[in-house]
């Protein structure tokens, strides 16, 4: 009793296939650019909402908000692609310009009883070497004592509003001018200078991502990061020198803050101690809203800061149209919930256009052993 | 012959793809059938269909002549279908006892959870499948055998009337596998039907009655188990002549190349437990040598030792003379050690990356200029593997998750080879891969061998091990237990040997041939 049949794949199955890889990979395609179709019905929307939303100089002040939560996003987002979260960086913001008023201020020291006054290019520098401390900090307590990222950013979300608080005493820092006498003038400049025309804080803006981009498409690193991040057994097993790059993502991202929290610092000529407070929630949101995975490995620079302008344009949008605070609160958690859904759905029909893709392929393409 | 249990034409369609073409598939009652098929064959999926886990896209499966689709596994289990997973699906952090009444609880007349009678029904199972396991023990504190036995005990609890075995050996020892198959014997007296599914394809037509072949997600042959060979159903399996699988080769074996010396390792898991124990061996350039060892007698231990994964706790390990010390494994494969380990799912591919950038993860220091890679330089020396290793795949851009077992296997081989190693070591490189894939596999292998390549490779299927390396080293217990040049060795040599020395019972002997 032996019975003997042979499958053969017919001429219709192959072209059903290929057509369901076609449809499939126009669907893809869309889901690809959701963000970037979000970012412009907020445009359309708000533009037929109020006149004063689509000028240069509204644009370019929605812009000018966008930046700051743009370049800690930045950071977050190699956190993020590591599969870790990084909840200090609000704190960083506000340690940093809490530094540089210090410094600009007068930094007295105690033994010497004298009072330094650093020249500006040094306090900037001090400051984003404090925000890599904090970030070296997560690093090392992440990569080696194994604590959880959620849990060791949150330690240091506190550790680092702590050190800001008792650093400026809870007062704010009012006049971070300098003085010409002492030759440390010129802190304005990050927040309100306009360099070809465009603020600062723009052009520091497209700057990091373009060196965050370059880092992630063009540098081993970045391939060492998605890989850490997509699967991170895989990673060390392949010689990925995994620790150092989960303490890099950290150090990176302590930098970023800083410089928000300069920028901040500069435009409001003052620096105070709860600056930067929630911070680090928009900028999970705009990585989120960007395509990101929160698990690891997956996320780009441009979704990124699409995500960022979503978030800004949204909220600014909103205030200009008279929304609410409130509405425009619940409708940020509603936005942000939604991007996440569609990433899950965009996922979904990945791997059923993959499926299908290298179906169609294994059948016009025989075997060939 | 009655048939229990029946697929009717049953199609599955994942996306676009056929995983299941009409299939018609009858499980008799008081016999066990056998599923064959290679990996992507379809018999995971036509299981899961039977076993409530997936539905079919169309046609039904019939219980007792009528139609029911069991709508989950629980109704299937209700219904009397009860499966025994591939991947173990216990809760390590729970007892045996927790986990063999999970979500069936026995209850006493409050309500609350009887733990008396559990234990009892524990150790009464456990008293059948001679195994006799604390009730009360955590699951993760057995060793891999043990838990599949805790897997099949689960399945025998729910007084199946047909028991679906999705590879249940895969970690047994030899007298745990024919206590296995003493007690399906039992069941199916007592007009139990069983599903047997495994690689070991010798062991499963040893057991079965009815034999089934699928191919390419069809069913391409059903017979008699009597009337039939192992050949025969391989040859339906593959298509083609099993022959071919192992072909002859004319090694040229030259100096030493890797040297370890009472090596000793830790396990991972439970550091008072040595997974590798004095191991000391020589391996040559050009040559491949194999190490048999079940699940759990520390092969993958003593691999990740030599890849520098696992720092030993004594012993040295020598490349090319020189003494590798405590580095790491990025050292390690700067100077030619290269590991694909065996779990190729966790410890082989980053599943969002593609093809071509698993490939180069590796060897990505050899296409760094300046600060950035050269893509492509990159690009070049990945399209060489993917033909040298034949990947099936639509190019370097495709995603891993859209390859088939064998070919995810063969980039994680293509990996490991774009570092230029003088040591390759294969972690089981033949696991869930199928037939045709396999002899492509160890093809490449023979052909790297033969310009100089060195390869230590791990296998539990004694066919393998009988044909493909030039010297087969025994590993039990994390002890090496004997040497031979191929031919030496007859496979029922090869079955006591890695029990640890246990002879294999005389029944099971006979039946092995």
């Amino acid at each position: 009793m032996t019975t003997t049949t042979a499958p053969a794949p017919s001429e219709h199955d192959t072209t059903e296939l290929a057509a369901t890889a076609r449809r499939l990979s126009i669907l893809n395609g869309l889901f690809e650019l959701r963000a970037f179709i979000a970012l412009a019905v907020l445009i359309v929307v708000f533009s037929l909402l109020s006149d004063s939303f689509l000028t240069v100089t509204n644009v370019i002040t929605m812009t000018k908000h966008v930046a700051i939560n743009a370049v800690i996003a930045l950071g977050m987002l190699l956190v993020i692609l590591k599969g870790g979260i990084d909840l200090s960086v609000g704190s960083i913001v506000g340690l940093s310009g809490v530094v540089a008023g210090e410094l600009l201020q007068g930094m007295s020291i105690g033994v010497l009883d004298v009072v330094a006054y650093p020249p500006v290019w040094a306090v900037i520098v001090l400051c984003i070497a404090v925000g890599m401390l904090v970030g070296l900090v997560n690093g090392i307590l992440v990569t080696r004592f194994r604590v959880a990222p959620f849990i060791a950013t949150l330690g240091m979300l506190y550790v680092a509003r702590g050190l800001a608080l008792l650093i400026s005493n809870g007062a704010t820092y009012p006049n971070l001018g300098g003085s010409p006498a002492l030759g440390n003038t010129g802190f304005g400049f990050l927040g309100s200078g306009r360099p070809l025309g465009l603020p600062t804080s723009i052009w520091l803006m497209a700057i990091l991502a373009a060196a965050v981009a370059l880092l992630l498409v063009k540098s081993p690193f970045g391939r060492w990061l998605y890989a850490t991040g997509g699967n991170e057994r895989a990673a060390d097993l392949s010689g990925v020198p995994v620790n150092r790059v989960k303490t890099i993502v950290y150090v990176v991202s302590g930098a970023c803050a800083a410089i928000a929290g300069l920028i901040i610092a500069s435009e409001l000529t003052s620096a105070a101690p709860q600056a930067g407070e929630t911070y680090e929630l928009n900028a999970i949101a705009a990585v989120v809203i960007g395509g990101a995975a929160l698990s690891g490995g997956r996320g780009t620079v441009r979704g990124t800061l699409v995500g960022a302008f979503v978030i800004g344009f949204l909220a600014d949008g909103l205030v200009i149209v008279g929304v609410s605070t409130f509405w425009q609160i619940l409708i940020k958690g509603a936005v942000i919930v939604l991007a996440v859904m569609l990433d899950q759905g965009q996922q979904r029909f990945q791997r059923r256009q993959g499926a299908a893709a290298s179906a169609a392929a294994a059948v016009t393409k025989p075997a060939s052993h | 012959m009655t048939a229990v249990l029946r697929a009717r034409e049953v199609t599955k369609v994942y996306g676009g793809t056929h995983a299941l073409k009409g299939v018609d598939f009858d499980v008799a009652a008081g016999r066990v059938t056998a599923l064959f098929g290679e990996n992507g064959a379809g018999k995971s999926t036509l299981m899961k269909i039977l076993a409530g886990i997936e539905r079919p896209t169309t046609g039904q499966v019939e219980l007792d002549g009528e139609v029911t689709q069991p709508r989950s596994a629980r109704d299937a289990a209700d219904h009397g279908i009860s499966i025994i997973h591939q991947e173990l699906s216990l809760c390590p952090n729970l007892s045996v006892q927790d986990n063999l009444f999970l979500a069936r609880e026995i209850r006493g007349r409050t309500g609350a959870v009887d733990r008396a009678a559990q234990r009892a029904a524990t150790t009464a199972v456990m008293r059948r499948l001679e195994e006799p396991i604390d009730p009360d023990r955590l699951v993760a504190d057995l060793r891999l055998g043990q838990q599949q036995i805790v897997e099949i005990a689960r399945a025998l609890l729910q007084n199946a009337r047909v028991l679906i075995m999705d590879e249940p050996t895969s970690a047994l020892t030899a007298p745990e596998v024919a206590v296995l198959f003493r007690l399906i014997r039992e069941l199916t007296a007592a007009g139990v039907a069983v599903v047997y599914i495994s690689h070991h394809l010798d062991e499963a037509l040893e057991i079965a009655d009815d034999v089934v072949v699928l191919r390419d997600g069809a069913l391409v042959a059903t017979a008699k188990a009597r009337d039939v060979e192992l050949s025969w159903i391989v040859s339906h399996m593959v298509g083609r002549d099993p022959d071919a699988l192992f072909p002859d080769r004319e090694p040229e074996i030259g100096e030493p190349v890797l040297a370890l010396d009472g090596l000793v390792v830790a396990d991972p898991q439970n550091p008072h437990r040595l997974a590798v124990d004095q191991l000391s061996l020589t391996l040559h350039e050009g040559e491949i040598l194999g190490i048999y060892g079940l699940m759990g007698s520390g092969r993958t231990e003593l691999l990740e030792a030599v890849a520098g994964r696992i720092t030993p706790v004594a012993g040295t390990i020598e490349l090319g003379g020189e003494p590798l010390g405590t580095t790491g494994i990025r050292d390690r494969i700067a100077r030619g050690i290269a590991l694909v380990p065996e779990d190729r799912q966790r410890d082989g591919l980053v599943q969002t990356m593609s093809v071509g950038q698993n490939i180069s993860l590796a060897g990505l220091a050899r296409f760094v200029r300046g600060l950035f890679v050269n893509r492509d330089t990159e690009r070049a020396a990945v399209s060489k593997i993917i033909s040298d290793v034949t990947v099936k795949t639509s190019g370097a851009a495709a995603a891993i998750g859209s390859l088939s077992g064998g070919n995810q296997q063969k980039v994680v081989i293509g990996k490991a080879l774009l570092t230029q190693p003088r040591v390759l070591l294969l972690d089981e490189p033949s696991r869930g891969v199928d037939v045709g894939a396999k002899a492509d596999i160890f093809a490449l292998v023979a052909a790297q061998a033969r310009r100089g390549l060195s390869v230590i490779f791990t296998t539990s299927e004694a066919e393998e091990a009988l044909h493909i390396p030039d010297r087969l080293l025994v590993l039990a217990r994390g002890r090496l237990v004997g040497e031979f040049r191929r031919g030496q060795i007859t496979r029922e040599d090869l079955m006591s040997l890695s029990d640890g020395g246990t002879a294999v019972p005389t029944e099971a002997r006979e039946r092995a041939r």
